[in-house]
């Protein structure tokens, strides 16, 4: 499945309202943990269907992040049913993000 | 200036790649801060080609001898933070290096410091990179935690960001001098105060501060945290890298007690050799493509 961009414009129905957990992958530009995360990340959604895949640019989408908690980057979180169902802060290999994810 | 190889740690496993990749042509500089865990060895008698015990130090800096002789350029300075933008950018106490590939050879991680509620806060205003970081902390109330060149070099990334910064130096004497306007504590720290996130600090003589975050920089920036801000895997006190010592950061390597092991120095040595041919043919094809 492709990775979604997420912003505060498609929060609610990308994530909130997703019939499947999804995967939120908070990063920014400037930090370099992000950078390498980014791609295990586009390889963990290439790989799996049962989970949505989403990036989310704190830079961009500050309030989401603050609501959320967010205070170091990269900042995992995994909801289900709306909710916040598990989170990871630093870098995950792709296998710790899969365990995170109860696959 | 931009470096081919740039080596962090003049132990035998930074001065052994240097070795190899001058020897290849590749314009290489290796930083070192001191001797490392080699200082205190005093009878050296477990090393190959040595038929009378040897000093680390006269190892050390007979090896420095033998890379200048090879081109290798050797520089004393502190790294505190490695960042990548289509090659490598090393910021250290006395100016910023670029390379196309950097290794990590600064020796074991140290022990990191127990302080209640330190763990627990983790993640939830625990900080161990201001530059990642310090976003999320503008217009608030920080400490850093640290007492050398590195704690200073973090709080300068603070400063521009955040309301304050003060520096808590846990006891330890002060090795530097700190930007105006920055407060100073020098009490032990007894614990990291909060309950869904940090709060503040209290001290061992009771006293507190309020502070929404704490970045910790203590000591100087071993391999660990520099491996860390590169975005690359750790896993317990070392730098996770495979059997050509790459870690999973493309251009970068890591080798002798940063990546466990015997923590011998034929072992770094080794390791370094190993290291130096991975770079080798990466900062070819990088430069082939450019």
């Amino acid at each position: 499945m492709a990775v979604i961009e997420i912003t505060e414009q498609n929060f609610e129905q990308e994530v909130l309202k997703s019939d499947i957990p999804v995967l939120v992958d908070f990063w920014a530009v400037w930090c370099g943990p992000c950078r390498m995360q980014g791609p295990i990340v586009d390889e963990l959604a290439e790989e799996v269907n049962s989970v949505k895949v989403g990036k989310l640019d704190v830079d961009a989408n500050g309030r989401l992040a603050q609501q959320y908690g967010v205070m170091n980057i990269p900042t995992l979180l995994v909801f289900k049913n709306g909710k916040v169902a598990g989170s990871a802060v630093g870098l995950q290999s792709k296998e710790g993000l899969k365990e995170l994810l109860g696959l | 200036m931009m470096y081919d190889a740039v080596m962090v740690g003049s132990g035998p496993a930074g001065l052994s790649a240097a070795l190899y990749t001058s020897r290849a042509n590749l314009k290489t500089l290796v930083i070192g801060k001191d001797r490392g865990a080699l200082e205190k060895a005093d009878r050296i008698e477990n090393y190959f080609g040595m038929a009378e015990p040897v000093s680390g130090c006269e190892l050390v800096e007979n090896t420095m001898t033998q890379a200048q002789n090879l081109g290798v350029e050797l520089a004393e300075d502190e790294i505190f933070h490695i960042s990548w933008d289509g090659h490598f950018v090393l910021e250290g106490k006395n100016g910023a290096y670029e390379a196309l590939s950097v290794l990590l050879a600064t020796g074991a991680g140290r022990k990191t410091l127990k302080i209640k509620g330190m763990r627990e806060l983790e993640g939830r205003g625990i900080s161990y990179c201001a530059v990642c970081d310090a976003f999320f902390y503008r217009g608030k109330d920080v400490a850093v935690l640290g007492n050398e060149a590195y704690a200073i070099h973090e709080l300068g990334q603070l400063l521009p960001v955040v309301q304050s910064v003060t520096l808590l130096t846990n006891g330890q004497e002060l090795k530097e001098e700190v930007p105006e306007g920055v407060r100073v504590v020098k009490e032990p720290l007894i614990s990291v105060d909060g309950t869904d996130r940090v709060e503040g600090v209290t001290f061992a003589d009771g006293s507190t501060l309020l502070a929404e975050g704490l970045f910790v920089a203590l000591g100087s920036a071993g391999a660990m945290e520099l491996a860390r801000k590169a975005g690359a895997f750790t896993e317990g006190q070392n730098i996770k890298v495979n059997e050509r010592m790459e870690t999973n950061v493309p251009g970068l390597y890591a080798a002798g007690d940063c990546i466990g092991g015997l923590l011998q120095i034929s072992t770094a040595v080794g390791e370094g050799a190993q290291a130096a041919m991975s770079m080798i043919p990466f900062v070819r094809k990088q430069k082939k493509s450019k």
